[in-house]
């Protein structure tokens, strides 16, 4: 197979858009596809501080090489969550890349290792508090990454959030009728109310597949291992099964991410928006005063909860 | 050829030469979940592996 742009033998076939590329082309194009992502639902601009949320795996390292390439402000925040031999191993390519390409572009990680702040690692905490621990380490993230972009002033937080992973979550909510999810799903989440950062997802236009490759171009660094947790997780069904319609025919997850985006645009002046729904239903938390819908967040509830079970 | 597989990581040996979307058939893999690495090169489905070569078949598809 030859590259379309070039005469160059290609290392990737694109069925979803008719093409194939070698890596040089490749590489351009996931770039353009990044920046046509931000500028499109209006991310972040030049001169913005954006923080990105890295765990060592393929997408978040990538998504921090693009957006240093492209030459945006950003920096890195990686959870340690204290899994055993997981955790040391993932922590340990996202700070090789730090220092390989992150630091001489003037950028800096920062690691926030859980066990230092509540005493155990992820799994033990999920167990004293009787939660699966994969919902104990979505609570645990999501407030970090919040209060640290907050707290350091940051003007939007990224992740590595790509087409399969919208997709398939989108076809979790719609089989479930899970509508009040919907509206979270859009690529860029405004800093709704005091306390909340900006979120976004720049590479929600490319497929885990051509990030991958792009990673294996352009030779990123990345941890191929999974997180013991997530065997049998419900998205690797959703997504299985959307891999299975895009064989048959190429293009299915962007046109059904894409096409509920343009209708979630089209009905978005009669709706409620997010930030009148979040200024209605949210309050700053009685013990953190991050905003939650409850009187206290239930990060802190479940710290709460783990130091009474220590006792 | 030799392939080396992950998730559980493995190493399994199929006859070549084959074409890389014959060895994605044998293995009852779908494409669009992997890459196909040969030394530091990625392999197109058409391209052909020859027996003495050794592969990486790399799953793409995270569970978070
Ligand atoms: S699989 Fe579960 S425990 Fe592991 S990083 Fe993801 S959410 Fe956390
Ligand atoms: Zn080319
Ligand atoms: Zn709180």
């Amino acid at each position: 197979m030859r590259c379309r742009k070039c005469p160059k033998r290609a290392v990737l076939g694109l069925p979803r858009h008719n093409t194939a590329f070698c890596g040089g082309c490749l590489t351009e194009f996931v770039r353009s596809q990044v920046q046509r992502a931000i500028k499109a639902q209006q991310m972040f601009s030049p001169d913005d501080r954006v923080l990105v949320a890295v765990s060592g795996g393929k997408d978040s390292l990538t998504l921090w090489e693009i957006l240093l390439k492209l030459g945006y402000r950003a920096d890195a925040l990686y959870v340690d969550l204290g899994i055993p031999g997981y955790s040391s191993r993932s922590k340990e390519k996202v700070e090789q890349f730090a220092k390989v390409v992150a630091e001489p572009c003037g950028s800096q990680l920062t690691i926030h290792t859980v066990e230092e702040d509540a005493g155990a690692g992820i799994k033990e905490l999920a167990n004293l508090i009787k939660r699966p621990t994969c919902s104990a380490c979505g609570t645990i993230k999501r407030y970090q990454f919040n209060r640290v972009a907050w707290q350091n002033h940051y003007d939007v937080m990224a992740t590595g959030h790509n087409l399969d992973d919208e997709a398939a979550r989108l076809l979790g909510n719609v089989l479930q009728w899970q509508e009040e999810y919907l509206q979270k799903q859009s690529p860029t989440l405004p800093a709704s109310i005091e306390g909340f950062a900006k979120k976004v997802k720049p590479l929600y236009r490319m497929t885990e597949r051509e990030i991958a490759a792009y990673a294996v171009v352009n030779r990123i660094d990345y941890l191929v291992e999974e997180c013991p947790m997530a065997k049998g997780a419900k998205m690797l069904v959703y997504k299985d099964a959307l891999n299975r319609l895009e064989a048959e025919s190429p293009g299915t997850k962007q046109r059904f991410y894409w096409g509920f985006l343009d209708r979630q645009e089209k009905s978005s002046s009669v709706a409620p928006s997010m930030t009148q729904i979040d200024q209605t239903t949210l309050q700053p938390c009685t013990v953190c005063s991050q905003p939650t819908t409850a009187g206290t967040c239930s990060f802190c509830r479940m710290m709460a909860r783990a130091k009474t079970t220590v006792k | 050829m030799k392939v080396h597989l992950s998730h559980p990581t493995r190493d399994v040996v199929i006859q070549g030469p084959k074409r890389v979307a014959d060895v994605f058939k044998e293995l009852n893999l779908i494409p669009e979940a992997f890459l196909i690495i040969r030394g530091q090169d990625l392999l197109t489905e058409d391209e052909t592996v020859a027996d003495g070569d050794s592969i990486e078949i790399r799953p793409v598809i995270s569970g978070g």
